[in-house]
């Protein structure tokens, strides 16, 4: 029971706002010690652990192409390709680009999207266009309301999505953990389909949140310009 | 075959090169230490090859590992002066180049689908495959970020060579230690299951679940991958052991549920905890980095108010569907 010690340092760590790697690795250190492993095994599990892992930090191979287009404009003239449509709202377009998200890594395109090549570079720059020209210049209450909202839409669009394709890794690690353990023959294709009432849960209620994020941003850029009202008084 | 490595030594090429040119960035205070961070780390992508094939020993890694974390701790890396253009350069330069800057961020999206629905089927004349098992979506990304800034070469033709590096290291530091975060996180879970935080967090929720109550056993089981996801920071760490603990005796062995509704809707429940947590670093604070958030958790809290509802959802269906 003791080594439950080490979630609580995390949470601890956490609430405190130390830094995370420090956290980590402190809760790691003390897992290892009250669980009996000896120091080199402890140093041999954050080796393997590292080096097994290093696919999910490959997206930033995309950051030099990224930056160099950005250097050139990209997210100005995202915004002024937006600015054209006036019917697209950043409401409007985040839920849409849920739906895009969702739909395409249920058939298993998990890379089309992303926080680094695409919610950076096209879709955050577009959502706030379309603010811009509703609202003029934001206050940084509504650009990091924005923010949150790209990145949400995109977050939630994959783990939504990407269950319902049969060769995702979840769905293996499901069928591979179950059939090995239990003894059990699970189709993937079954635990796919299983996914559907979620998925379709959660683009109604992430997509209707995203729609009503328009009038969100319509109150609070009424507050703002009560508020420079009574700081100008 | 192509494989997986290659990529992985990219980017420790990449990291390496970052290195060099923030030793040499007089304008960032912390250059020393900041350039050990990107430096011990690329060299780590390098030697991780050698550890996942076993040909050198785990514990040196570690100690690197470790090393990052310290530094990390201590306050690097740092962020030097930014190299590139102005606000009013680039409201030039996007009305000379128009809508051809989307080419390049197209490609990426092209390519990987391209890798990812084709290519990863592909066999060669031995009958092995193109792509190593399981990576084509890795290989993908890499193959189309490179194609892509090839293509932005080609097209925007900046002055020197180093200027999408410039750019690239712009953005990394921006993003600094949490570039890497995920990747402890997938350490720790190694950790916590070795020294068995799962088994002693199944034998709490035993005595949770009053005897008999089918909607008390199926909440039991969501909600605890909701929490234990936070707790770890990845669904896939928590669903052995709330499987084990409440999945398997309770929801399919004493109440007859159907396995595959009871563990996809399971596995879906504890998404919903991965919307929440800080600990899911790579979905919740690098995006919060990328986009140069003031509040680091600004993301999370976008979905928390999503995932709670649809924690709901995930007891109704199950409790529907699988009985």
């Amino acid at each position: 029971m003791w080594v439950l010690l080490a979630i609580a340092v995390v949470v601890v760590g956490f609430a405190l706002r130390i830094n995370s790697m420090l956290v980590v690795t402190a809760a790691g250190i003390v897992a290892g010690l009250i669980g009996g492993l000896s120091p080199v095994k402890i140093l041999n599990a954050f080796g393997d652990g590292f080096a097994g892992s290093r696919s999910v930090t490959v997206f930033i191979v995309t950051l030099p192409v990224i930056g160099l287009i950005e250097r050139y404009g990209l997210q100005h003239q995202a915004r002024k390709l937006i600015s054209k449509l006036k019917v697209v709202t950043t409401g409007r377009l985040l839920a849409i680009y849920l739906l895009i998200r969702q739909g395409t890594a249920a058939l298993g395109l998990t890379s089309i999207g992303g926080p680094a090549q695409a919610v950076r570079p096209l879709i955050h720059p577009m959502a706030a266009g379309a603010a811009e020209r509703r609202y003029g210049k934001l206050p940084e209450k509504m650009q990091e309301k924005i923010k949150g909202f790209a990145a949400s839409a995109d977050t939630i669009g994959l783990f939504f999505g990407e269950d319902i394709f049969v060769a995702i890794g979840s769905i293996l690690l499901i069928t591979g953990f179950v059939d090995t353990t239990y003894g059990l023959h699970l189709e993937a294709i079954d635990i796919a389909l299983w996914a559907i009432p979620t998925g379709i849960c959660a683009l109604l209620i992430h997509g209707t949140r995203l729609l009503l994020l328009d009038r969100q941003l319509d109150r609070l850029a009424a507050e703002d310009e009560a508020a420079t009202k009574e700081a100008a008084r | 075959m192509i494989k997986v490595e290659w990529f992985y030594w990219l980017c420790g090429i990449f990291f390496v090169l970052i290195a060099l040119q923030v030793f040499n960035d007089r304008s960032n205070p912390k250059r020393v230490g900041s350039a050990a961070f990107w430096g011990i780390l690329g060299v780590s992508f390098g030697y991780g090859t050698f550890v996942v094939n076993k040909q050198a020993p785990s514990w040196l890694l570690g100690i690197a590992v470790i090393g990052l974390a310290v530094l990390a701790g201590s306050g690097f890396p740092g962020k030097g002066e930014e190299r590139t253009t102005t606000p009013a350069e680039r409201v030039h330069f996007a009305d000379r180049f128009g809508n051809k800057l989307f080419l390049p961020a197209l490609v990426i999206p092209v390519v990987a689908a391209i890798f990812g629905a084709w290519l990863a089927k592909v066999k060669l004349g031995d009958g092995k495959l193109l792509l190593q098992t399981g990576s084509a979506t890795i290989i993908g990304l890499g193959v189309a970020s490179v194609l892509a800034l090839i293509l932005g070469m080609v097209l925007f033709r900046p002055k020197s060579p180093a200027v999408p590096l410039h750019e690239g290291r712009r953005l990394l530091e921006h993003i600094g230690w949490a570039a890497i975060l995920p990747q402890m996180l997938a350490t720790l879970g190694l950790l916590f299951n070795a020294s068995g935080v799962g088994k002693a967090v199944g034998r709490v929720t035993d005595h949770l679940v009053p005897k008999g109550s089918l909607i008390a056993a199926v909440a039991l089981y969501c909600i605890g991958m909701a929490i234990f996801t936070i707790i770890m920071g990845n669904a896939f760490a928590a669903f052995p052991v709330m499987t084990a603990a409440v999945g398997w005796p309770l929801l399919v062995q004493q109440f007859d549920g159907t396995p595959a509704v009871v563990f996809a809707v399971g596995m879906l429940a504890g998404f919903c905890g991965t919307l929440c947590t800080p600990m899911a670093a790579n979905f919740n604070l690098v995006p919060a980095a990328l986009l140069q958030m003031k509040d680091q958790y600004g993301p999370i809290k976008a979905q928390i108010p999503t995932a709670i509802p649809l924690l709901g959802c995930n007891i109704v269906i199950m409790y529907f569907f699988a009985f």
